[in-house]
């Protein structure tokens, strides 16, 4: 009988602590976390490298901006408030339509008034969500219309794909799909599903709820393994170029599918968590230390995209 | 190579840590054990004269390191007296002195002793001559040569001729000489004074000591009279009734020869009375009494240098320390998750005020009332900073009313609530109010949970009687706390919770 450290080691899972000594603090220059922790600024910067990411429809920065909020709403029927500096998807409100009186609604389908919307962006702007608790900036953006690829396996919600790059090579891939219990929201933690990726192919293998396997979505009951998911290729090649954009040796990368737009970078992230090991049912371990060894990186992503299909399939699983 | 580097690091830190704790234990003596006590005796010398009203002087002997005691303190309560001390190398004087003075007059002289453990010094001084054999009285002088030649023949050195000699006169059966010799009673001043005269006999250099027998509650003492016998190297003590050598650890030495104890000139002869009582004092308090005392400068730099209400503060804050340690456990070897990093620490030193039973009940039911006003203020669609305002407000109307209550109940402990760090009830509140909001009652629970276990396990660590005391006398063992969390700081392994977490994986994986 081995001790279940014994087995995790073998396995290769990485640990809260080993990430941090390891991976996060040696590859991660915190001079580089405003890139990731602003959303404003990180959008800026992939537009430049023509990195598609949902249009920014305006920000607020002050309290009393909050009076041009009706104004500037009114254009649009459908749109998302964050915060800038927001974390672990906090803070989000998303509008999903207006009502025939004129008023918002939400994605679960109740009203909100203006002045809940303007509470919340004051919210927003005293510093509720943001890292610090430091003031904070609230951005209003496009609403990403979810692509019917993952209609079967979601409840409401967007589901939004998490790739961790590593020294810009995307070693890991899982989609996270709202559920009822997560509320709508795409948070492991408040009990979304995470289902890994085949970095090859763009299938997906193996989901996980709450830690626990799972082989249908718990809402919708449709089978969670084996769907395509479109443009993988393209994704890739998004997330290995968002390394350019905030030079984070150990990065985070969320992105979206839009009906119309296809993929779209959502937003980095400096400290990705561990669960995409759970959905992978494989540990982060000897794929980063083999990355870890590599001399030369590529400079062009899509040469840096194929590494890591390199990587995954010498690291294939065993009983994949 | 990082590791081992901080390994070192943490190496040397704990051995400077240790060092000066064993610095200071073995030779300072500050105690280990919070509750080591020792004796510490108060004696009290009142002297009494009638002043004949004209300039008055009192010359009264004070101990001179006594053997085996450390002396703590000593106080001379002489109201309108102007006094000076003076020692030579035997004794101790304090000389008191006025213009004007009549009728009775009454000087004090107090001392703190503690017994010493380590081992007196040698009483050499000063270096006698051999006395001359005196002129006994007959039929005394016949009497005393007789004993004289029989101890002589029945001893070997100057201390077994001292023993011999005061066996034989204190024999419960005397014989006719010794009788005779004995007429001034065994044990009083003159037969002291006779038993040198004899010792002078055999030419040995004898004296007189004065010591006072420690008891507890006397309050008539009076000095009893020793003989110290020199052997040519150093002076050796005698009990002159029982015969046994060396002072015991009850008899101080109140002073060496035979002047009057008391000189009092422009009055009466003065009166000296003995009180003596005994009490338990901690270590530490002695051992800072003492390094004052002996102007150790290790002391001065103690925190024991601190006035009281300072060193009360410090007792405190050397224990955050601990605490921090504590949650840097929790956090990353244990995985427990916690409001903030160190809010649990506070929450913990908020639990030293009420006892942690009461705490705990007065920290939840605070909690839940003001995370249910909160909420409804959340209603009121108010910004951030009048909403905390808000809270805190309420925070403190809800303490003040809980001890209102509690009074009417006759509960003092709903008192002490009014010192609960208030600020940090409102910020709990506040936070988790946001995850409660945010992540669902599910996390804020566990956030809560996880917060609250982490403040027991802290306050049950900072409140530790044996922690405290080894902290705040050792001060230096702070550098052990920071080795340790210099060591965890590079702790990569899995955190206790996280093996819960994966235990998934391990069960995949095990599947046949």
């Amino acid at each position: 009988m081995k001790m279940p450290w014994t087995r995790l080691r073998e396995l290769g899972i990485v640990g809260m602590n080993q990430r941090n000594a390891e991976f996060i603090m040696p590859y991660n220059q915190r001079r580089y976390y405003p890139l990731v922790d602003n959303k404003i600024i990180t959008k800026q910067r992939a537009i430049e490298k023509n990195i598609p990411v949902p249009q920014l429809y305006g920000h607020i920065e002050l309290e009393h901006q909050a009076a041009h909020l009706p104004a500037l709403l009114s254009q649009y029927t459908e749109f998302v408030i964050k915060p800038a500096n927001g974390s672990g998807g906090n803070g989000i409100m998303v509008i999903a339509g207006k009502t025939a009186s004129g008023h918002f609604r939400k994605s679960n389908d109740s009203v909100v008034h203006i002045d809940e919307i303007k509470h919340h962006v004051s919210n927003i702007l005293s510093g509720m969500y943001s890292l610090g608790g430091e003031t904070d900036t609230a951005i209003i953006e496009y609403r990403v219309k979810f692509d019917p690829c993952f209609e079967n396996v979601s409840f409401k919600g967007v589901p939004d794909i998490r790739l961790i790059v590593f020294r810009g090579i995307p070693l890991f891939a899982m989609i996270r799909l709202p559920t009822r219990q997560s509320d709508g929201r795409a948070n492991l933690h408040q009990g979304a599903v995470g289902v890994g990726i085949d970095l090859g192919t763009g299938l997906t293998h193996h989901g996980v709820m709450q830690s626990r396997p799972i082989l249908e979505h718990p809402d919708t009951g449709f089978p969670l393994t084996g769907i395509q998911i479109p443009q993988w290729d393209r994704i890739l090649e998004m997330a290995a170029t968002c390394y350019e954009l905030a030079p984070l040796g150990y990065l985070g990368v969320d992105l979206v599918m839009d009906r119309e737009l296809g993929p779209m970078m959502l937003e980095l992230n400096a400290r990705p968590g561990l669960a995409i090991q759970i959905a992978n049912q494989q540990g982060l371990e000897p794929i980063l230390k083999y990355a870890q060894t590599l001399g030369t990186i590529p400079a062009s992503a899509k040469r840096r995209v194929k590494v890591g299909k390199l990587i995954r399939q010498k690291f294939a699983r065993e009983s994949a | 190579m990082k590791t081992s580097k901080i390994n070192i690091t943490a190496l040397v830190l704990i051995l400077i840590a240790l060092s000066a704790v064993y610095y200071k234990h073995e030779k300072l003596g500050l105690p280990l054990k919070p509750a080591e006590q020792s004796d510490v005796w108060t004696v009290e010398a009142k002297i009494q004269f009638k002043a004949n009203g004209g300039p008055a002087k009192a010359q009264f002997y004070i101990p001179r390191d006594p053997p085996g005691f450390i002396k703590l303190n000593e106080d001379f309560i002489s109201s309108n007296y102007g006094l000076a001390t003076e020692q030579n190398a035997l004794n101790r004087e304090a000389l008191w002195a006025v213009r004007r003075a009549k009728g009775k007059q009454v000087l004090y002289y107090r001392m703190e002793l503690t017994r010493d453990g380590s081992e007196s010094k040698p009483r050499t001084q000063p270096r006698p001559a051999y006395p001359p054999v005196p002129d006994y009285d007959e039929p005394l002088g016949a009497a005393i040569r007789a004993l004289l030649s029989d101890v002589r023949s029945h001893s070997a050195d100057i201390a077994t001729f001292t023993r011999e000699l005061l066996s034989r006169l204190n024999t419960p059966k005397p014989d006719q000489n010794i009788s005779l010799i004995n007429k001034a009673g065994q044990g009083s001043v003159e037969w002291v004074r006779q038993l040198i005269d004899i010792l002078a006999g055999a030419r040995i250099p004898a004296r007189i000591v004065y010591v006072l027998p420690l008891q507890d509650l006397v309050k008539h003492g009076t000095l009893v009279p020793w003989i110290e016998v020199h052997n040519d190297f150093e002076w050796v003590a005698f009990d002159p009734v029982s015969g046994r050598q060396g002072f015991r650890e009850d008899v101080l030495v109140w002073r060496t020869g035979d002047d009057p104890l008391i000189t009092v000139s422009g009055g009466e002869p003065g009166e000296v009375d003995f009180s003596i009582s005994r009490h338990a004092l901690s270590q530490v308090s002695i051992a800072e009494q003492w390094a004052r005392q002996t102007d150790s400068r290790l002391m001065d730099f103690s925190l024991f240098a601190l006035p009281v209400q300072t060193q009360n503060v410090y007792r405190i804050i050397l224990m955050v320390p601990l605490g921090a340690l504590v949650i840097v456990m929790l956090r990353n070897l244990i995985g427990l998750s916690t409001f903030g990093t160190f809010m649990p620490v506070l929450i913990a030193l908020a639990f030293r005020e009420t006892s942690l039973l009461w705490g705990v009940i007065m920290f939840t039911m605070l909690v839940v009332v003001g995370l249910a006003l909160r909420l409804y203020l959340e209603k009121l669609k108010l910004l951030l900073v009048p909403r905390l305002a808000a809270v805190l407000t309420i925070v403190i109307m809800m303490i003040a009313l809980f001890s209102i209550v509690s009074v009417q109940l006759d509960l003092e402990r709903g008192l002490s609530v009014a010192l609960f760090p208030v600020v940090i009830l409102a910020m709990t509140i506040e936070r988790m109010s946001i995850v409660l909001e945010e992540n669902g009652s599910q996390e804020a629970f566990k956030l809560g949970t996880g917060s609250l276990i982490a403040a027991i396990i802290g306050y049950l660590v900072m409140t530790h009687e044996w922690l405290g005391h080894i902290i705040f006398v050792f001060p230096e063992t702070l550098l052990i706390v920071l080795a340790i969390t210099l060591i965890l700081g590079r702790y990569t392994g899995y955190r206790l919770l996280e093996l819960w977490r994966f235990r998934g994986l391990i069960k995949e994986a095990d599947k046949p």
